[in-house]
């Protein structure tokens, strides 16, 4: 049954439709925050399970490497050809080191990481959480005097914030090297020629820029994994709606705190 | 009578326009069995949730050993849960870890035992439970679901509680299980001397375990009497419950 009141007519009233709409919105952000606090407070705060950090660091990282390398690759190749192509038009060709660079370290390497992890580890986290949920595991953690937000979502936060900078710092490699390829071999650049002018041009306040969004990509992806998952509901329904939430919402994170610090990093000079 | 190391006072727990507990009153003394019976949606969980401090009741409080713990968290809340065992309807065990190690959790990451003399621990209380130590090293996907409910019942009774929790217990297993979990269930408690809360819609399973046994219905404890006395109770409710009739007072759950 429908919460929002009608009118005599018959038709849903809109004034209460949009308040309740935005009444929820608010609710939900009150949720989320509180959430991420409380997850933030047990990840700084002693005890630390190690043991769990090292599993997660495996499941998140290392796992994750091959989807990531692979993105990176295609994303540095179809890059270096686009910028080719719009650059011949005014005889710009032999920038193509230089953008490439410039666009993987400092954002595309990030987000495309965000965007991958986004999907393979926030919904993964999602769904276990989700499962253990409703399978009153994590009720059985609280009987047990172990805190579900110490023992589970702490070493996910922390693994998850060790984790992607690596990856982006890797994915930064493979990108530009998937550019050197499609430059080297397709466009006819020179080897050498294309590395000294990648590397004579990126700085290391590129690289910072892209790892300091890779460890807040992190935070973003853990939280919505283990948010969606804590409050899923019974049933494979619920479960798989859990790790949808946490995907798309994860998703859309990444590339909203993605803008919000790239304006920060232009306005402070970086 | 000594002080109850349970008590609930007028409990009150609603979910949106749904009022699950409408005041619920029980106090259970140290030593003593009681199971809660009821159908379908009678609150039997939610009122275990709220004696846990799983949920917390909108009114009403929540006494363990003579302490309010209504709204307790921190110490107070873990100093209550060290005392307390809970076997899980679904058995609840962490499926990420063995046989043993979900055994001895709370002995490993709450009292930082050794691994080594947990795992000890674990076989031994494995053993009370009927379980052979070649058990230990299983993970709980590689073993029988009444295996489970043994793990779990070990898992709520190796760090001695004063007060066990059972979530229909035999839930789930057939009738020769079952059986076999009633016995360790009251082999366990006896032994510990521990306080029993059970909820269960099984009968046979209530009439063994139970020194006292309350029925819930709407959200109200609606009868409670000796386990004995649950046949001729004079509650027309009861009475129905206890014969498994369709016809009567309580409409059947469809």
């Amino acid at each position: 049954m429908s919460n929002v009141s009608t009118h005599k007519s018959g038709f849903p009233n809109p004034l209460r439709w949009i308040g309740a709409g935005i009444l929820g919105t608010f609710a939900e952000i009150g949720r989320l925050s509180t959430f991420a606090g409380r997850m933030t407070f047990a990840a700084f705060t002693p005890r630390w399970f190690f043991g769990q950090i090292w599993r997660q660091m495996i499941q998140i990282g290392f796992y994750s490497f091959p989807v990531v390398g692979m993105s990176a690759v295609f994303i540095g190749a179809a890059l270096a050809l686009n910028i080719y192509s719009g650059g011949s038009r005014f005889g710009a060709e032999q920038f193509v080191p230089n953008i490439v660079v410039l666009g993987i370290t400092r954002e595309l390497g990030a987000v495309i990481t965000g965007l991958m992890l986004a999907g393979r580890v926030s919904a993964g986290i999602s769904a276990e959480i989700g499962a253990m949920r409703v399978t009153e595991q994590i009720d059985a953690l609280e009987t047990l005097s172990a805190s579900p937000f110490r023992y589970l979502y702490a070493p996910r936060l922390l693994a998850a914030i060790i984790s992607l900078p690596i990856l982006v710092a890797a994915s930064d490699i493979i990108g530009v090297m998937g550019g050197w390829l499609v430059s080297v071999f397709s466009l006819d650049f020179d080897s050498a020629t294309y590395l000294r002018n990648t590397l004579d041009f990126v700085t290391t306040d590129d690289i910072i820029v892209g790892l300091t969004k890779a460890v807040v990509f992190g935070a973003v992806i853990a939280i919505m994994g283990c948010y969606q998952g804590d409050r899923s509901q019974a049933g494979a329904t619920g479960v798989g709606r859990a790790a949808t939430l946490s995907m798309v919402g994860a998703a859309v994170l990444v590339l909203a705190t993605n803008y919000i610090m790239s304006n920060l990093f232009a306005e402070l000079g970086f | 009578m000594s002080e109850p190391i349970l008590k609930l006072e007028n409990v009150v727990k609603t979910f949106g326009r749904n009022e699950v507990l409408r005041g619920v009153d029980l106090d259970v003394a140290p030593g003593q069995s009681l199971v809660v019976i009821g159908g379908s949606g009678s609150g039997k969980s939610v009122m275990l949730k709220n004696a846990l401090g799983l949920m917390t009741p909108d009114s009403g409080k929540v006494f363990f050993d003579g302490h309010d713990v209504t709204q307790s968290t921190g110490k107070p809340r873990e100093m209550m849960r060290a005392r307390v065992g809970m076997l899980f309807q679904s058995g609840a065990l962490f499926d990420s870890l063995t046989v043993w190690e979900n055994v001895a959790f709370r002995l490993i990451h709450k009292e930082r035992l050794k691994r080594s003399d947990a795992k000890e621990r674990a076989i031994a209380t494995l053993k009370k439970v009927r379980l052979g130590s070649e058990v230990a090293g299983l993970y709980p996907a590689e073993i029988s679901g009444g295996m489970q409910k043994r793990v779990s019942l070990a898992r709520s009774i190796i760090s001695e509680p004063d007060l066990i929790f059972f979530d229909e217990p035999t839930t789930g297993l057939d009738p020769i299980t079952a059986d076999a979990i009633n016995d360790l269930i009251l082999e366990q408690v006896r032994d510990l001397g521990a306080a029993a809360v059970s909820i269960t819609h099984d009968m046979p399973s209530a009439r063994k375990i139970a020194d006292e046994i309350a029925m819930l219905f709407e959200g109200k404890i609606i009868w409670r009497g000796k386990a004995a006395d649950v046949e001729h109770s004079g509650n027309e409710y009861v009475d129905q419950f206890v014969h498994g009739r369709a016809s009567g007072p309580i409409q059947p759950a469809m």
